[in-house]
């Protein structure tokens, strides 16, 4: 069959995926799913998303090879810079997507949630760009630890409000949204960040990062010939590295999604249901949801977008995880060796190409340098002294 | 499946001219089986029993404050169902759970353990009727009630189905947004009750921001009865089961008034 293809009226991946959430919201997914698919279908919507990626986030984002750390690793390593994309990272892709979205099913008003805070900001730039109200949820210890960007939301326009509920990061910032939108649904659009949630957030999330991956699938192909052997992305709910994935899934490419061993959902957990979805989740024997702990708030989530739960069960996509210390040296590796300073997020991709390069000799690696670095800086500053 | 013994109960009451009161307990926090003999004794029609969720997306500020407590203190969903088989109080209970606890048990596994406990019906708030197939099938074999809820959001093509999926009882979801006491009954509580009762026989509750005596009374203009949930819980942790008595006591005296 072929993968990552629509997920159905159900909004299933093989057995993940479905639409777990309180009747109140019911009405509102099917409405967006409606929405979403005229929208996507309409040559309209697209040139007007295609304009704004084009004139205002900056797309296509360009390749670049990193020729230092490639021969020290003995691997061809090529990044694809979504790291250089307006408000400096790949969200801007999905977000102004759906801020387009919202403004046609006539919401006023956006909420969305946050963990570094790359979401966050983009949803507010988004709003202010496109004249909607917004509200970001990010949880209490976040909102601590990235404070610059708390600050860049605000600057925005946006309201931010410290999620206070729980482990007090990601996870309990997607609580507080949804009981948000429980609230509001008749004037407010929830702009989820990634590729989880009900449907059709997982499926609609995917359509508007596989720009990512089309885009890489003819830079690599002109810049090298052919396609890379292995693409490698990290992943916390997943939308970039789904974004790549959807590129290359029909090539023969090794796909790897590198997880915080403190919230590795694919490698550690066992399927369950939260946040709307059906997905692999890290939880307890009576079905708790378990904290995630990672050195980047970006990662800090207990659960995993359903495309990748499904394309781990199939072995289309392998999940292994890195340790904080590995990810700090991946970190300073990038920095030192091609000048370009990963967001802590990317430093676990890095990680993990540092890791398995002896395995992936003369290889060519492409690597989604999903964001940069500007906002883990001043927490790098305390680690490293 | 044939009408339970919450539905049972329910019709029998309402044969008597009776509105239904159903408080809401957060199972494993101090003094809940105090306070559901209290209930019990003051008039309550059935005990909605919360199983505490790491995650409860549909709960505001008192019951998620009442669930950690509850989970800090070691309770889990088997312990809590256990306990439920002593309480002998003589009317029927219910849990009220997230769907992830029925999930990782099992459906026919948490199904069974619902009914060797002598709980009589299950509210599962993040389970909509599309996806509440395998949940209902093994409740249904089991003899457990699964009461289905419907918000004020659905048009009215989606009520007929939900009502007919509900046993026990069809929840009717007060207000757009979580649990937790309000000023003032919103209007949608009696106009989503209106709606449910023009399309099915079985008894329809009102739950979600009914607050106090008053909106209790208000809301039974339309509906067969009212879930009291924050406000139970807030004076449970507030002033323990005595407060909770007095409580289900002023509300019975409303309603019946």
């Amino acid at each position: 069959m072929s993968l990552m293809v629509e997920p159905g009226e159900e909004g299933r991946f093989g057995q993940f995926g479905g639409r777990f959430v309180p009747e109140t919201l019911i009405p509102a997914c099917q409405e967006l799913e409606v929405a979403f698919r005229e929208a996507w279908a309409d040559a309209l919507f697209r040139e007007e998303l295609d304009h704004l990626l084009k004139t205002y986030a900056g797309r296509p984002s360009i390749l670049t090879e990193c020729h230092n750390l490639g021969r020290q690793l003995g691997i061809r390593l090529l990044l694809k810079r979504e790291d250089l994309n307006h408000t400096g990272s790949h969200k801007i892709n999905n977000v102004l997507g759906q801020a387009l979205l919202a403004k046609r099913m006539g919401k006023k008003r956006i909420v969305a949630e946050t963990g570094a805070g790359q979401h966050g900001v983009a949803s507010a730039t988004a709003a202010a760009l496109l004249g909607l109200e917004c509200k970001v949820y990010m949880g209490a210890v976040d909102v601590e630890r990235q404070a610059l960007n708390v600050f860049r939301m605000k600057l925005l326009g946006a309201e931010v409000e410290a999620a206070q509920s729980g482990s007090r990061t990601l996870k309990d910032a997607v609580n507080e949204a949804m009981r948000d939108w429980v609230a509001t649904v008749e004037t407010t659009h929830y702009c989820l960040g990634s590729v989880m949630g009900p449907h059709p957030y997982p499926w609609m999330v995917r359509q508007f990062h596989r720009v990512i991956g089309d885009e890489a699938r003819e830079q690599v192909r002109e810049y090298t010939g052919g396609d890379p052997d292995v693409v490698v992305a990290c992943v916390g709910g997943g939308s970039n590295a789904i974004g790549i994935f959807s590129g290359f899934v029909d090539t023969k490419a090794r796909l790897v999604g590198v997880e915080p061993a403190g919230g590795a959902a694919v490698g550690r957990g066992v399927p369950g249901v939260v946040h709307g979805m059906k997905s692999y989740l890290m939880q307890d024997e009576d079905g708790q949801v378990q904290e995630a702990h990672s050195i980047s708030a970006g990662l800090d989530y207990p659960g995993v977008g359903p495309e990748h739960s499904y394309l781990a069960e199939i072995g289309r996509a392998e999940y292994p995880a890195v340790t904080d210390d590995e990810v700090i040296e991946g970190f300073t590796l990038l920095a030192r060796t091609e000048g370009i300073i990963p967001a802590l997020e990317c430093a676990h991709a890095v990680a993990w190409i540092k890791r398995a390069a002896p395995e992936m000799q003369g290889q060519t690696v492409l690597m989604n340098l999903s964001g940069r670095g500007d906002k883990d800086v001043a927490q790098m500053m305390d680690i490293l002294g | 499946m044939a009408v339970g013994v919450l539905e049972g109960h329910f019709r029998a009451r309402l044969a008597t001219g009776k509105k239904l009161l159903v408080p809401y307990v957060t199972g494993g926090l101090t003094h809940w089986k105090e306070a559901i003999r209290v209930a019990a004794a003051n008039g309550a029609d059935a005990i909605e029993v919360g199983i505490p969720f790491s995650d409860p997306v549909m709960d505001g500020p008192v019951i998620q404050e009442a669930s950690q407590r509850s989970l800090d203190a070691g309770s889990t969903p088997r312990s809590i169902i256990t306990e439920i088989a002593a309480l002998d109080v003589g009317i029927p209970i219910a849990v009220m759970l997230y769907y992830n606890t029925v999930f990782r048990m099992g459906h026919e596994r948490f199904a069974a353990l619902c009914a060797e406990n002598g709980v009589s019906g299950a509210i599962v708030p993040d389970l909509p009727l599309e996806e509440s197939g395998p949940w209902c099938e093994a409740a249904d074999a089991a003899g457990v009630e699964t009461v289905m809820l419907a918000a004020p959001t659905a048009p009215d093509e989606r009520l007929p189905r939900i009502a007919a999926r509900a046993h026990g009882f069809v929840y009717a979801v007060g207000l757009l947004g979580i649990t937790g006491e309000r000023d003032a009954l919103a209007a949608t509580a009696t106009s989503i009750a209106k709606r449910v009762k023009a399309v099915t026989d079985k008894p329809v509750l009102i739950g979600v921001g009914v607050s106090n005596a008053e909106q209790a009374k208000e809301a039974c203009r339309v509906a067969d009865g009212v879930v009291q949930g924050a406000s139970v819980v807030r004076r449970l942790m507030e002033g323990g089961p005595d407060l909770v008595g007095e409580y289900i006591s002023e509300v019975r005296n409303a309603i019946d008034g």
